[in-house]
């Protein structure tokens, strides 16, 4: 190995360092350091002059590797190393020391920060010295992908997707697409038909030749890496023949079992078996197993019996879908906070108070009362409505301490809904503040601030509880500081906005991760926020954070864009820091290859332990478990950290 | 010693940090601007699997008053299962440490996601707490003969 001609390159990132780091002294201090020959502090490396600089430096000193203290590598990485490759080093050369978030920014003592600075640079200089010039792992991909999630965000992923050319496996979990969106009676800020808008996206990815659907179906196993997942997917059994059901309804009519419609949030009762709405898709029924008498012809079997197609197939199994997908879109949505969690408000003992999508089924044409607004207890129009904002949101002490976005909007609609149904009813909308960042969402509240029925009440809701046939709601107007006490023949509490339950367990089959509150993460809150951590995989939709629809059918394009990017890529391209095994210390024990989880190492006919460098991630479980030092991560040997450790330790 | 004890002992102390959480979560302290001591030389690796007890053991030797290794909760990790692996590996090193006349708090392992940074933070600042406690280690002074434990 040549003499190391390390060059030093300091950042003052603005302010951002310079204010807690003496950059110049670090600088001073790392010019010492043996093996570096140049150093220099710069403003902003990251800009062009920097960047210039760097170039002329790797030229001008002839450099065998370089390391920029500034921020974290995953903000600057990529682009000092492409600025090394461009003056002809190798950018596995080059390394960043991260003086900025794990210093500057979380000490306030200079001194003490200047030092600390000094320490991290040493021990990313130690490492450099140590490299290896590296070449990326060239990979062939497949050309599927899968979406997960077939609500408005995976419909959109999955017709961009299908669009580019590729083929799209769209699973969804429920018995049909469109998610809560098909449950909506009219969306803001335009009032459109939330079906009437929806509709057209789910018969065209129902049809569209690349997208192949998948209802009732749930994602079982994930394994392989970017480009080339192998996914096992299990679709259950409608025990209904979609290619023979007409939809003559017949079935329903006779069948004797009954349980809470989920499409309508349990306001109605369906039957065992069912269609969620008149325009589902897949445009078939379902007999749900958990309801039926048994899936017995014995038992009951009065569908079977009256079917004249002959579409009832109690023998129909699960299916287990076994495919190659190069990227993977999730798009697992949203589920209402528990309204049973808010006993304070009544819920689950006072009939009327209801939840915001039980208030969309009520208003909704396809509804369980048709369009008319009538209160589950009784049936009765109610003339008094009470709408309750944050209904177990920005409640950190007892409830979710998230914002859900939508629902200062959504409550508006509802309002202004409600007076259109019912002319002569009235509206109090109790709110902590009213959030309505978004295009035309202003006026839209303004809207329904104006009408003279519909009050605006800036305060928070104690309880709620019956009274008769009325329902009481207590609470404080916060501007005059009185204590407010109405009757309503109605309540409808905005609920708080969860992360769907099942979306937990699926970023762990899929190896992504879930924020403090469930939702799916991304890679970076601003600048990569459809992507995860894990290449290839990418989330999108309200399942990553509280979302109304424009931003979940933006998101949806986002991802498949994404995914569209790496799907026409000839090859793709893998980090060469993976495991090499020094073959002439091996001594064969096969440890590494039980250690190592993606299969990656085998041993040969030699005996000897052999890395398959497509298959490794470069994880290093099997270094630390490799008895005789054979097995090494590149750029990142045991050599390397004791070195790094040595100088982390020194000291002065 | 004892003077080191309570007259500005400062530790020295490593922490190996998995890219794909702590060190994420690390970089979320900083964004947030969350203060801590500045004791702690973070090394980057890529899974807290990487980190073996070889590792530990020589940065205790090279004078670490405290090591911490970061890691993905259990079940999170991004290579499936090198955090597990961890665990066992360093539950059985902190019962060897204690055989050996060393304190096993000086090695502390915490699951940190990459969205925890306040929990980065509590974390340095209390291991730092700790380590201050245990006064110089003393591998470092040079004073293994009787241990401290």
């Amino acid at each position: 190995m040549p003499t190391p001609r390390i060059g030093v390159f300091v950042c003052h990132c603005g302010l951002n360092i310079e204010r807690t780091v003496d950059t110049q002294a670090v600088a001073e201090a790392l010019s010492a350091h043996p093996g570096v020959v140049h150093v220099m502090d710069y403003d902003y490396m990251c800009s062009d002059p920097g960047q210039v600089a760097i170039k002329d430096a790797i030229l001008e000193h002839r450099l065998t590797g370089g390391v920029v203290a500034a921020c974290s590598p995953s903000m600057h990485e990529p682009t000092f190393r492409r600025a090394a490759e461009e003056a002809g080093l190798n950018p596995y050369l080059f390394e960043m020391a991260n003086i900025r978030e794990h210093c500057s920014w979380v000490h306030d003592d200079r001194d003490e920060a200047t030092r600390k600075a000094i320490r991290i640079a040493r021990t990313l200089i130690e490492k450099v010295k140590g490299n290896h010039p590296l070449e990326p792992v060239q990979i062939d991909h497949c050309e599927k992908c899968l979406v997960i999630g077939g609500g408005i965000t995976g419909i959109q992923a999955a017709l961009d997707v299908a669009d580019a050319g590729f083929e799209v496996l769209l699973v969804e979990k429920s018995p049909a697409l469109g998610g809560h969106m098909a449950q909506l009676s009219e969306t803001f800020p335009t009032l459109d038909c939330s079906q009437c808008i929806l509709a057209p996206k789910t018969v065209e990815a129902a049809r569209h030749p690349n997208i192949r659907v998948l209802a009732l179906s749930e994602v079982l196993d994930v394994s392989g890496y970017v480009g080339n997942y192998s996914v096992k997917i299990r679709k259950n059994p409608t025990y209904v023949d979609p290619e023979k059901c007409n939809l003559c309804g017949e079935c329903v009519k006779v069948c004797p079992e009954s349980t809470p419609s989920e499409f309508d949030c349990g306001l109605v009762e369906r039957k065992a078996i069912f269609i969620p709405s008149p325009q589902s898709i897949p445009s078939s029924y379902t007999l749900d197993e958990n309801t039926c008498l048994g899936l017995h012809p014995l038992r009951c079997s009065e569908c079977a019996k009256v079917c004249e197609p002959g579409a009832i197939d109690f023998d129909m199994q699960p299916e287990i879908i076994e495919e190659d997908v190069a990227a993977i879109i999730v798009a697992t949505g949203y589920e209402l906070y528990p309204i049973l969690n808010l006993g304070e408000y009544g819920a689950g003992d006072v009939p009327d108070v209801i939840d915001g999508l039980q208030f969309e089924r009520l208003l909704s044409s396809s509804g369980p009362t048709g369009g008319e607004v009538r209160r589950p207890s009784d049936g009765k129009v109610p003339k008094k409505v009470v709408f309750v904002q944050c209904a177990g949101s920005r409640d950190p002490e007892n409830h979710n301490s998230h914002c859900s976005k939508i629902c200062c909007m959504y409550t508006a609609k509802h309002a202004l809904l409600y007076r259109h149904a019912v002319h002569d009813g009235e509206a109090t909308v109790f709110y902590i503040d009213v959030r309505a960042g978004g295009k035309g969402y202003e006026e839209f509240i303004q809207r329904a601030t104006e009408d003279e029925k519909i009050r605006y009440l800036r305060g928070k809701v104690a309880r709620i509880y019956r009274d008769g046939d009325q329902v009481v709601v207590w609470g404080v107007d916060t501007i005059s500081g009185k204590r407010v006490e109405m009757e309503a023949d109605l309540v409808v509490l905005a609920m708080s906005i969860d992360p769907h339950p099942s979306a937990q367990a699926l970023a762990r089959t899929l190896r992504i991760s879930c924020g403090s509150e469930g939702f799916l993460k991304e890679a970076h809150p601003k600048l990569r926020p459809v992507e995860s951590l894990t290449a290839g995989i990418f989330v999108a939709g309200a399942g990553q954070g509280p979302k109304d629809i424009p931003e979940s059918v933006a998101q949806g394009s986002g991802a498949a864009a994404k995914a569209i990017t790496l799907l026409v890529q000839e090859k793709l391209t893998h980090s060469p820091e993976v495991v090499s095994i020094d073959e002439t210390v091996c001594g064969g024990c096969g440890v590494c290859v039980s250690m190592c989880p993606y299969a990656a190492l085998s041993l040969n006919a030699a005996g000897v332990a052999e890395c398959n460098e497509v298959l490794c991630e470069g994880c290093g479980t099997c270094v630390s478990s490799c008895p005789t030092g054979a097995a090494q991560l590149k750029n990142m040997t045991d050599t390397q950290l004791h070195e790094m450790l040595e100088v982390a330790l020194a000291d002065g | 010693m004892a003077d080191e004890r309570t007259h500005g002992f400062e530790p020295r102390i490593v922490a190996f940090l998995c890219r794909w959480c702590s060190y994420a979560g690390a970089d979320l302290a900083g964004v947030s601007r969350m203060i801590y001591p500045p004791n702690v030389v973070p090394i980057r690796v890529n899974c807290s699997g990487r980190v073996d007890v070889t590792m530990v053991l020589s940065a205790l030797e090279k004078g670490a008053d405290g090591v911490l290794i970061g890691g993905c909760h259990p079940g999170d990790c991004h290579y499936v299962n090198g955090n597990y692996k961890t665990r066992r590996r360093i539950e059985v090193l902190k019962r060897a440490l204690d055989d050996a006349g060393l304190d096993p708090r000086r090695v502390r392992l915490e699951w940190i996601s990459a969205s925890e940074g306040a929990k980065f933070r509590d974390t340095v600042t209390e291991f730092v707490d700790t380590i201050k406690g245990l006064g110089p280690s003393p591998v470092r002074i040079g004073a293994t003969a009787h241990g401290e434990s």
